[in-house]
């Protein structure tokens, strides 16, 4: 396969960056779409050119880390990550366009690399439970009904790819975040900190400058793990509730 | 001087697993160990390097205690750890079934799948923490697969008869993984830890002959920065990217270990690795890496190639009076479920034979046919659904209507710093957790114990014995940004990148990394002999020699640069490569998953010389010609058995 | 020791709920939900159109009487007309903020644009200004008089007649209504999420019962100038 790439280039956080275009040949449909880009910056390293940066790194769809943008689509038309996007699902001759994630809470670092450090402050603002090493009880003291286990496993699935800001046209974050929310608060281990959790990681959410959430659906359609839609209506109702029950100090 | 010159230098010892039984002994070793004041835990800082499940848990664990935890991670945030990948589950002998499952027989069946390579005490220890590494996870909220009464299921796997893995779904490692994150967010958030992601540890700093720090470089900005704590720990993972393709994440590195032994930790057992038989095959030279499929495949699926080679038909044309399911056939009484390392070897001499399927004849078939004909396809897609669906979506076939085509790929490795007891190396307050050391699994790992021995680790070894080196090491000075040993540190490591730059050649750090590679593949993969041995060990030191001529890395230092940590991970791969090389020649017996042709029973298996080679061969780095320190294995509850399973 | 890693002071509810993109959306779907249930009540009494001047203009002047004997004349109107205002500015400014702030996260635009993207958003965005222009005039029109053809006092019957005489009538009416039909589709399903009712087995009688709303408004609302259109009301 013969391909036309734009990608996006830009050297650092405040350069200014553009589209550059790239002639790439020898493609095989059998390669992923990283190892498409690899064969491109292979020949750019022998040119004496600046390869593109890229996040990637386990490149069997569970890190997380690569975050690509193709076609306009969040890890590209398929619904997987970037790393498990086959160029098989392209034509010879295409040309594809190639860019970071877009949103003011994803800096760019460099090309197509973005810093997603504001996933890991939702998190620490409440996506845990306290449970310090050596507190725990029995594991079967606790038993938890099989739907509830069901349901927060599949929230738990979540990779933090932020492929749901990418694709929102508000860059939000609320998928991401109620993903979170809604494994850990349904789990009876969960629950003594469930409304704090809620109302922190929203705040957080908030403070870092995602966009809100109008239901346009594009995150869960973008989202590789499949994290339903209505998770954000069941973090909504969470957020209400806890605003009902939270205590209220000072 | 070559290598080849190594010198037997003193034998080595655990000095810190105290006597009588082994059931007793890891609570000796809490009880005997000092403690430190709670109130002063804080003056102490302790350095993490990585965020893996021991590497997480590790620093969470430590910060909730009270230390001062400075931690590190190349991945842009701790929750892209390569721990995040494993798909099967986790042991532990909770005997939930009811099935004869017991800390003693997690413990007998670890140290006999590690073909009697592992030290016994270290073995007990973590079948014992299994247990409460599951009540911690699970209060921590990992959503481990549930029974409807919302009890915990279980699973056998890697041929063991108890069924004691608990699971979620096929990302068991992503869930642990996260429990560990969240557990090590909530110290981030708390103040107690200080987390520097996308920041890779180029160097250890040992001051007075303890180890005081680490050279650091910030891969956005490129600067090279100092950090000092009163003790190391290295949570860095395995060194399997050494042979290019792995089921490794990309970036995976050898370079805090290699680095680590460079100052003076002993390396031990290099040549144990584990190659995993059920992974997706290559499908040409622009292969990056290699994507492993739950080896539970291998219960239902039917292994077979061609019997005539050169056969080109597509499968389904074959008659089955022309296909040799050669694990059946070989090891009639566990068929398709032998070990990871007999799977491996039998694929692979198919394949040298000739009879090897797809692209390059690299692949065998596993074929489901049977089981769909048995089960009904429902079943099979309930049982195997994800699976199937990935190995679709990387490979364009249909598994239901066409045979898998599965290849061994490179997984794990068993070996790593020399640790004792307490998981300290050779060098005072530095410490090896997880992957990155080799103390519990011998020369074989069983499936399902890596998650195990990460957490076990992280959660509850280290976070004890530590506080043992903390409390007695003497009160140690800060260390000063100008000591001769920062200086000569810092200079050392910018002078490597400098000069990784500077050489300007026209080949690039792929081309590197994949020459060495297959280079290991071929002489140190699956089977070794004296001859490729020594052939690798010849090649070896001209690659390097002919790297630092033409590397070309394109840019500068001081940006985000991902070359230059390519061609900066490749620099150590290509020393330690010579060093497992030289770890497999001098260990001319079979054991495990290291097989070597000149030893091997009459019917092809592998025979392993206990009176030679009972020991943990860990290798003392020089300068020239390494020095191998021997530590004596002594089994006094696992008694080693040839093992068979024809 | 870890420490606890949580504030323990919190804002106030109502800041709570301003600050908050959660908080805003609810304060949105909650004055939606008025403004939707006053349209059914509105469009009840429009149809009462179809009984003639005499009925229609009786109604008119019920709704100045109504509350009493309890309430005085017309307060019953000002009440509601208090809480309508209150929850068209609630809902256009909380609009408008959120609006602004969705905006400002996405500061560069992708270069490759998608076709179907944004759709339901950016209908919301216009369709709410187009909405809220057109309050403007129907109040300028029926309620003040001010640009009324008609302006008789006291006789809504004979204005609306008047308006919907004038082709610029019609258009303004009829687009307006079906900005509304599409707000309210959008807005009444994106309501219910916000508040916490959706899930998944929900969601499809939420879809429907959000269309039906849409469908049931705008027609009933059109089919008074195509009445006047058609000459069935004169």
């Amino acid at each position: 396969m013969k391909l036309t790439l734009r990608v996006w280039r830009q050297k650092n956080a405040d350069a200014p960056g553009a589209m550059a275009t790239y002639e790439v040949d020898g493609i095989s449909e059998d390669m992923s779409f990283l190892e498409m880009l690899d064969t491109l910056n292979e020949e750019l390293i022998l040119r004496g050119e600046d390869p593109v940066a890229f996040d990637h790194d386990c490149r069997e769809g569970i890190c997380g880390a690569c975050s690509l943008v193709i076609n306009g689509d969040a890890h590209g038309p398929e619904r997987t990550t970037s790393c498990q996007l086959h160029m098989r699902s392209f034509e010879d001759g295409d040309t594809i366009d190639v860019e970071p994630w877009r949103a003011a809470a994803f800096p760019v670092v460099r090309d197509l690399v973005v810093d997603r450090s504001a996933f890991d402050r939702i998190i620490q603002a409440g996506g845990y439970i306290s449970a310090p090493t050596g507190s725990a009880p029995e594991a079967h003291a606790t038993p938890v009904p099989k739907a509830d286990a069901d349901f927060a496993f599949e929230h738990a699935e979540c990779i933090g790819c932020g492929a749901c800001v990418a694709a929102c046209p508000n860059g939000s974050a609320m998928l991401f975040t109620s993903a979170k929310v809604n494994h850990l608060n349904v789990l009876p281990q969960g629950a003594p900190e469930r409304e704090t959790r809620v109302l922190d990681m929203v705040r957080v959410m908030d403070e870092e400058g995602f966009g809100g959430c109008t239901l346009t659906g594009e995150c869960a359609t973008a989202c590789p793990k499949g994290i339903p839609l209505p998770s954000i209506a069941a973090m909504n109702k969470e957020w209400l509730r806890a605003n009902r029950k939270a205590p209220r100090r000072g | 001087m070559t290598y080849l010159d190594y010198e037997i230098g003193a034998p080595i010892k655990d000095e810190k697993a105290p006597g009588g039984p082994v059931a007793e002994r890891w609570d000796r070793r809490r009880f005997e160990a000092k403690l430190v004041n709670p109130a002063n835990r804080r003056k102490h800082t302790v350095i993490v390097v990585g965020t893996g499940l021991a590497g997480g848990s590790a620093g969470a664990t430590l910060a909730e205690q009270g230390y001062r935890v400075v931690q590190f991670c190349y991945q842009d945030s701790p929750r892209r750890a390569h721990s995040i990948a494993a798909q099967g589950g986790i042991n532990a002998a909770k005997n939930y079934r009811n099935d004869g499952d017991s800390v003693h027989r997690l413990f007998y069946d670890t140290v006999k799948g590690g073909d009697f390579r592992a030290r016994e005490s270290n073995v007990h220890r973590l079948a014992q923490i299994s247990v409460e590494i599951i009540d911690q996870c699970v209060a921590q909220g990992v959503p481990f697969a549930r029974e409807y009464g919302g009890l915990l299921d279980t699973r056998s796997f890697g041929g063991v008869q108890v069924s004691r893995t608990f699971y979620a779904r096929g990302q068991t490692g992503q869930q642990l993984l996260l429990g560990a994150y969240q557990a090590l967010s909530r110290q981030i958030a708390a103040g107690n830890v200080e987390m520097h992601p996308r920041t890779e540890m180029l160097d250890l700093i040992v001051v007075d002959g303890r180890a005081r720090g680490i050279v650091a470089r910030d891969l956005i900005s490129g600067e090279i920065s100092t950090h000092f704590a009163d003790a190391v720990v290295l949570a860095s993972g395995g060194y399997g990217n050494v042979f290019y393709l792995s089921t490794n994440a990309m970036n995976s590195n050898a370079t805090a270990i290699w680095r680590a032994h460079r100052r003076g930790a002993y390396f031990a057992n290099p040549c144990f690795t584990q190659i995993h038989p059920t992974c997706i095959p290559r499908t040409g030279d622009h292969q990056s890496k290699l994507t492993l499929m739950s080896e539970s495949l291998r219960n239902d699926g039917r292994i077979w190639v061609p019997r005539a080679r050169g056969d080109r038909r597509p499968p389904h044309e074959i008659p089955e009076d022309e296909r040799d399911y050669y694990l059946e056939r070989i090891y009639p009484s566990f068929g398709n479920l032998v070990p990871r390392d007999i799977a491996s070897r039998a694929a692979k001499n198919v394949c040298d034979e000739g009879r090897g399927v797809g692209p390059g004849g690299q692949g065998v078939y596993l074929d489901f046919a049977d089981a769909i004909r048995r089960m009904g396809r429902k079943a099979v897609e309930e049982k195997y659904g994800n699976l199937f669906d990935m190995y679709e979506r990387i490979t364009a076939e249909n598994p239901y209507e066409v045979p898998m085509r599965i290849y061994p790929a490179v997984h794990y490795t068993m070996g790593g710093l020399w640790v004792d007891y307490d998981l300290q190396t050779t060098v005072p307050g530095l410490f090896a957790i997880g992957e990155a050391n080799f103390s519990d699994h011998g020369a074989n790992r069983l499936g399902a114990s890596a998650l195990m021995q990460g957490l076990a680790d992280g959660y509850f070894v280290l976070p004890s014995t530590i506080n043992d080196y903390l409390a007695r090491a003497p009160r140690s000075e800060p260390v000063a940004e100008d000591h001769p040993a920062v200086r000569e540190a810092v200079t050392g490591t910018r002078d490597r990148l400098a000069r990784l730059l500077a050489v300007d050649g026209d080949r690039t750090p792929d081309s590197f990394h994949r020459e060495v590679g297959e280079l290991m593949w071929e002489f140190c993969g699956m089977a070794r002999t004296e001859e490729g041995l020594r052939k690798a060990l010849d090649r070896i030191p001209r690659i390097r020699e002919e790297f630092w001529r033409r590397i070309k890395v394109p840019g500068t230092g001081e940006e985000f640069n991902q070359s230059l940590e390519k061609a900066n991970r490749i620099v150590d791969y290509l020393e330690l490569a010579e060093l497992m090389c030289l770890d497999a020649l001098h260990r001319s017996e079979s054991c495990g998953g290291h097989f070597r042709e000149e030893s091997q029973t009459p019917d092809g298996e592998a025979a392993r010389k206990d009176d030679e080679f009972a020991y943990a061969a860990a290798w003392e780095f020089t300068g020239g010609a390494p020095v191998l320190h021997k530590e004596d294995l002594v089994f006094e509850y696992v008694h080693p058995t040839q093992r068979s399973y024809a | 020791m870890a420490l606890a890693s949580r504030t323990d002071r919190k804002p106030s509810l109502p800041r709570t709920f301003w600050r908050s993109t959660v908080g805003k959306k609810t304060v949105m779907a909650v004055s939606g939900l008025i403004m939707i249930a006053y349209l059914v009540a509105h469009v009840m009494g429009n149809l009462k159109v179809f009984f003639g001047p005499g009925e229609f203009n009786a109604y008119g002047h019920w709704l100045r009487t109504m509350g009493e004997p309890v309430l005085h004349y017309e307060w019953g109107l000002w009440i509601t007309r208090v809480v309508l205002l209150t929850a068209v500015i609630a809902h256009g400014v909380s609009a408008y903020q959120l609006s602004r702030r969705d905006i400002r996260a996405r500061p560069t635009a992708y270069v490759h644009k998608r076709r179907h993207a944004s759709y339901a958003t950016r209908t919301m965005r216009w369709g709410g200004v187009i909405v809220a222009l057109f309050i403007v005039w129907h109040i300028l029109d029926l309620t003040t008089l001010t640009v009324n053809p008609n302006a008789q006092a006291g006789h809504p019957y004979e204005n609306v007649v008047a308006t919907f005489s004038t082709w610029y009538g019609n258009v303004i009416y009829i687009v307006a209504m079906l900005a509304v039909g599409l707000h309210i589709r959008h807005g009444f399903w994106s309501a219910a999420q916000t508040l916490g009712v959706g899930n998944a087995s929900r969601d499809r009688a939420l879809k429907a019962l959000a269309n039906g709303l849409a469908l049931v408004l705008t027609a009933g609302f059109v089919s008074v100038p195509v009445a006047v259109m058609t000459g069935v009301v004169s």
